[in-house]
């Protein structure tokens, strides 16, 4: 690239936007449905009160109250009846108040909305989102901290994503509000108020894994609010000589194997973290592959952090349950002892 | 408390207006039904007869092609054809239809072909149409209750797009769901109700109270009437003989047309479900043969005969519809053994509606596996 090429081109660069991940949130889906009328918003106080996370502030003021659904509190119900309005040719995107809500709606998202595609043999798309605040660090009571995102990936027929960052937030829900496709969109709740760039333009497909940090020595892989563990975890290794690669994996089904075999192969260590429970999860999914995809190039087994097989416990326990930059930095160390 | 108790608060009678021998029944209370019912000619009248006997030998056929092993399983709707045939013919083209799996006359009637419902029990498929080319006829629903909400949210996006409540019943929408009264105690089916009251949705919800769901008997899913029930949550509502085509037209007409000027309706169809289950069940288990004849006496078809020679209608046009309902039960019998199996490319084709990895991964490893096998297989 010349000179005058490279000038032309940070002249075109994408105006950027500083603004919290909720924030980001709130815009995208302000913009789908600018640009889309189909597009529905769905959800118990999502109307005047803007969600409890004030995720849809403003947007009934704005699109009035045929296009934002305050709806009765009842998640198989919002969700039962988003599949019907997406048959009529609607866009649904749905708020599940918090993670451990999302149960009484399970049978309509995992034998309906995932299936009815299927079912119909591609006659009737199912584009509807479910947004659903997920994951611990916020302190709260009992059914408000889960990380609920296994039981999703592993039914066929969905889609699951979650972002880490305010662009990604932003971005990721559009292309999910775009997809002719059920997606299940994870939101770290507890980075909603972590402020971040938002480009003007996508800058990565949604089922795209991205190097968060590049490094050479060891690879950690996550998602969500994870991910900023990941990167605490990073500079504290890299001040003690260990170089460091953090994947942000951003889609969880599918999960986009070739960053993570391809950086398995180059540092021969990898370990995987999440704030759910490591029984049959993602992270395990993930250990299973990279050791089918890297073998030869594996210097110690695929380590797992995560939350631990018991029930999220009461908030003052969650920073013992939740894994820590220690917990990651102690399973770095195990895999170089090996 | 045992579940042959009484129900309490039942209404005398529900909505008649054909006796159990096909004679008017002519009260204060059915004089409108009977006006709506006068829509109907004698031609009508012989079709719907035409309908009901047809599936019933569809009907009949498919429960032989069962016990042959040529279905892995068959659900019966005998006895249920005369409220099926009058909520068929009280919709109108425009509307839309969510059944559960027991809506065979239903689903005949707005063009579905006997082979395409076949084919679900065969093994074949998992819906078998396409509601785009079957009359607003969407698929089967095999969860009990759950199509409740599509069909309500399916009225919410009627009414979003402005599609009904205009006052014109030849033009405006309506969606009318079909359910048990098992169902009834789902959690799904009282969650559509407390939508479609909410947005005042252009929903009918027609349920065949069948009385029995499997070996359950209706008073141990509700110890009221349900039609009482769903007038608690704010819908209209009206208990209508299921065993009387007339009526059930009449009723399902008037609550459809009060639906697509917004206020959502119930039917509590009485009715009673002659055979088993499925194929799978042994109602012999679990109910005398007494109540199993007294019903058999309140038969739809035998019912609607006797009011078409009422009308005139002679023995050998009656005779002629029996054969030709025979004959196309043979037809259908005939092409289904004569037809293929699904590709093994139907497990990945259509999960997805935009291309998927795992689906692309999978399918080309399942061709790889089964071609290495050459010609053994």
């Amino acid at each position: 690239m010349t000179e005058t090429q490279t000038q032309a081109a940070a002249a075109e660069r994408p105006a950027t936007t500083t603004m919290p991940l909720a924030k980001a949130l709130n815009s995208a889906l302000r913009e789908a449905m600018r640009a889309d009328e189909k597009v529905l918003l769905m959800g118990e106080d999502i109307g005047p009160l803007g969600g409890v996370f004030r995720i849809t502030d403003g947007l009934q003021a704005e699109f009035g109250a045929d296009r934002v659904l305050d709806t009765p509190l009842a998640e198989s119900g919002i969700i039962g009846t988003a599949i019907g309005l997406a048959m009529r040719g609607y866009r649904p995107v749905v708020e599940i108040q918090f993670d451990g809500f999302v149960y009484p709606g399970f049978d309509q998202i995992v034998s309906q909305l995932a299936k009815l595609t299927a079912r119909h043999r591609g006659a009737v798309s199912m584009p509807v989102v479910i947004r659903i605040p997920y994951g611990g660090h916020i302190g709260a009571v009992e059914h408000h901290q889960e990380s609920p995102e296994a039981y999703f990936a592993h039914t066929a027929g969905l889609r699951v994503v979650s972002p880490s960052t305010a662009n990604d937030a932003h971005w990721m829900l559009r292309q999910a509000i775009e997809s002719d496709d059920p997606v299940i969109f994870l939101e770290p709740k507890s980075k909603y108020w972590s402020k971040g760039e938002v480009l003007a333009e996508p800058a990565v497909d949604l089922h795209r894994t991205v190097v968060a940090k590049p490094g050479t020595d060891v690879t950690l892989v996550g998602h969500g609010a994870m991910v900023h563990v990941l990167l605490q975890a990073a500079q504290i290794a890299e001040r003690e000589g260990t170089s460091v690669e953090v994947l942000d994996l951003r889609s969880l089904s599918p999960i986009d194997w070739a960053p993570i075999v391809e950086s398995a192969q180059r540092t021969g260590r990898v370990v995987v973290a999440q704030e759910a429970p490591g029984h049959v999860s993602v992270g395990s999914e993930i250990a299973a592959t990279v050791a089918e995809r890297a073998f030869y190039s594996l210097e110690a087994p695929v380590l797992r952090v995560s939350g631990f097989d018991a029930p999220f416990p009461p908030a003052q326990l969650e920073d013992v349950y939740l894994p820590d930059a220690d917990r990651v930095l102690d399973a770095v160390d195990r895999a170089l002892a090996y | 408390m045992s579940a042959g108790t009484a129900i309490r608060a039942r209404a005398a009678e529900p909505i008649r207006l054909l006796d159990e021998d096909g004679r008017i029944v002519e009260t204060d209370e059915n004089a409108e039904h009977h006006a709506l019912a006068a829509q109907l000619s004698t031609d009508d009248r012989l079709a719907m007869h035409r309908e009901m006997v047809a599936t019933r030998a569809f009907d009949i056929e498919a429960g032989n092609l069962q016990r042959q092993g040529k279905l892995g399983l068959w659900v019966p709707s005998l006895g249920q054809e005369g409220g099926q045939v009058g909520a068929a013919w009280a919709t109108r083209p425009q509307d839309t239809i969510f059944p559960s799996y027991r809506e065979h006359l239903i689903a005949l009637h707005r063009g579905v072909e006997m082979l395409q419902i076949l084919d679900i029990f065969r093994g074949a498929r998992h819906g078998g149409w396409d509601p785009l080319e079957t009359q607003g006829m969407r698929i089967y629903s095999l969860v009990i209750g759950t199509h409740a909400l599509h069909a309500t949210g399916y009225a919410m996006g009627v009414r979003l797009d402005g599609r009904c409540g205009t006052g014109d019943a030849e033009a405006d929408e309506a969606v009318v769901a079909f359910y048990g009264d098992g169902a009834a105690s789902q959690g799904d089916a009282s969650e559509g109700l407390v939508f479609a009251a909410s947005y005042e949705a252009p929903v009918v919800f027609f349920v065949q109270n069948n009385k029995w769901a499997i070996s359950v008997p209706s008073s141990r899913q509700s110890r009221f009437p349900l039609h009482e029930r769903a007038r608690g949550f704010g819908l209209d509502a009206a208990w209508v003989d299921g065993n009387d085509p007339l009526a059930s037209f009449a009723v399902t007409r008037r609550m459809l047309d009060a639906a697509r000027q917004g206020r959502p309706g119930y039917v509590e169809a009485d009715t009673y479900r002659m055979g088993a289950h499925t194929t799978s069940d042994d109602p012999t288990r679990y109910r005398d043969d007494a109540e199993v004849e007294a019903w058999r006496r309140r038969d739809p078809i035998e019912r609607m005969a006797a009011h078409l020679r009422e009308l005139g209608v002679d023995d050998a046009a009656l005779a002629a519809i029996g054969e030709e309902a025979t004959e196309a039960a043979a037809d259908v019998r005939r092409r289904m053994l004569a037809a293929g199996g699904p590709a093994s490319d139907d497990i990945f084709d259509h999960v997805y509606s935009e291309p998927h990895p795992l689906m692309v991964e999978q399918k080309r490893a399942l061709g790889e596996f089964e071609a290495s096998f050459g010609d053994e297989r």
